[in-house]
């Protein structure tokens, strides 16, 4: 046990603490930017079984904060790549890669076989997954996020404690959020993060006082300025309802981050030789007749997609944005094509359609 | 009242200042953000919540402390 010898001399730790950690099981969600230092001091620290969660490949531009991988990791999945250099830094512990997307379908399997789960991952839609299928596990979820120069940590679903929700009750506007691949970021400042939240795992598991359940850290590299903020529990009906349905939500994509397009009228009608798919019920106002326009009513969606076999880029409106969401969400699941949301809806799309002619 | 506002995130962008302090003689959150959405066009499209004297609240709060907070939804890992 002299590897971990450093703890045990700990009063706050020692033997009984490090064999908590020996037992533990942490699941990190996302081998990236906040992954990997969460990865690297959770291997170091002993802690018995880490799962990793990560569909990615490792890239080049990732070597620049991502500090478990190399240059030899090039090209291979980082759920693996970071199970390989994780073994050599402590083959004493138990280490499982899944090489998959985190999804409503395989979140409730996954989180069941572990005590704890790190947000690592980079969209919104897989942190609003993370919160749910923690709540519905009864597991807390150790949570962190990154800005260019700033990060957030904070521990959600601790005994009872707020969850994410209650920080951000719903997901924001499509695109109000950028992620780190399309906005730069500081190499060490996930690394900083991501160290909070390792730090966040090890209190909980060895039981040390201080978690920060109810609380939000925000830390800012340039000025080091860190501010702690309280998160007020809410949100008991969403929570209710959830446990009540027992199962996931099925849309998390739907309308987080850029997975759906929006596009407005102007720009639509420039598009050259787009499809515009009118899916509101027949006899809706105003009626629309231009070419390259063709009316597949929601209801009749699900028996019409052979419609949507030719390769090209459609644009889907109903009267105010709604029905075209969850239209798109279905044709995504089955086609590659680039769809379009016309989020201003027919109205503005006649209007803009007289402009265009004039 | 004086209120010390920070803004942290793609809001700091926005309002080209991580602090400023701004007079406020209105009553709640929400009399602030309209103040602000004034002052600010580009923040109302945003989504964030806000801390007053350190704790995230509704907008119907009324604000009686000087510490304002707001704070945008982060993605990046």
């Amino acid at each position: 046990m002299s590897r971990y010898s450093r703890h045990i001399q700990l009063a706050e730790i020692g033997a009984d603490g490090q064999q908590k950690i020996s037992t533990a099981k942490v699941l990190v969600v996302g081998a990236g930017g906040l992954g990997c230092p969460v990865l690297q001091y959770l291997t170091a620290a002993g802690v018995g079984t880490l799962g990793i969660i990560d569909f990615d490949v490792v890239e080049e531009s990732n070597l620049q904060r991502q500090v478990l991988f190399g240059t030899s990791s090039l090209g291979m999945n980082k759920a693996i790549a970071a199970k390989i250099r994780l073994k050599d830094l402590n083959p004493t512990i138990t280490i499982n890669a899944y090489s998959e997307k985190l999804t409503a379908e395989n979140a409730m399997t996954i989180c069941a076989l572990y005590d704890i789960i790190v947000d690592g991952s980079d969209t919104i839609a897989t942190r609003y997954l993370i919160n749910d299928a923690a709540i519905l596990s009864g597991k807390p979820v150790v949570y962190g996020a990154i800005y260019k120069f700033e990060g957030q940590v904070a521990v959600f679903n601790y005994k009872e404690g707020p969850t994410y929700r209650c920080l951000f009750p719903t997901p924001p506007k499509t695109g109000a959020v950028a992620n780190c691949a399309e906005i730069g970021v500081l190499g060490v400042l996930p690394g900083i993060i991501g160290c909070m939240q390792a730090s966040e795992v090890l209190k909980m598991i060895v039981g040390l006082p201080g978690v920060l359940s109810g609380k939000l850290l925000c830390y800012h590299s340039q000025t080091g300025q860190t501010t702690l903020l309280s998160i007020p529990k809410l949100n008991h009906e969403f929570n209710a309802a959830l446990i009540q349905s027992g199962r996931l939500l099925n849309d998390y994509e739907l309308s987080c981050e850029n997975f759906i397009t929006d596009i407005s009228t102007v720009d639509a009608l420039q598009k050259r030789n787009a499809i515009f798919i009118d899916v509101r019920e027949y006899g809706e106002t105003p009626d629309l007749n231009f070419p390259n326009n063709k009316q597949i009513p929601l209801s009749e969606l699900e028996h019409r997609l052979v419609e949507f076999e030719t390769k090209a880029i459609y644009i889907i409106y109903c009267a105010s944005g709604i029905r075209s969401l969850k239209a798109i969400e279905r044709l995504q699941h089955r086609f590659d094509h680039r769809f379009y949301n016309l989020k201003e809806g027919a109205i503005a799309l006649q209007e803009q359609l007289k402009i265009h002619h004039e | 009242m004086k209120l010390n506002i920070k803004y942290f995130g793609l809001l700091a962008e926005i309002t080209q200042c991580s602090e400023e302090t701004l007079s406020f003689s209105k009553e709640t959150v929400a009399d602030l953000l309209a103040e602000l959405f004034q002052k600010y066009p580009d923040l109302q499209s945003k989504d964030f919540q806000v801390a007053h004297q350190q704790e995230i609240v509704a907008k119907q709060t009324k604000i009686t402390h000087p510490e304002i907070a707001l704070l945008p939804p982060f993605s990046g890992g």
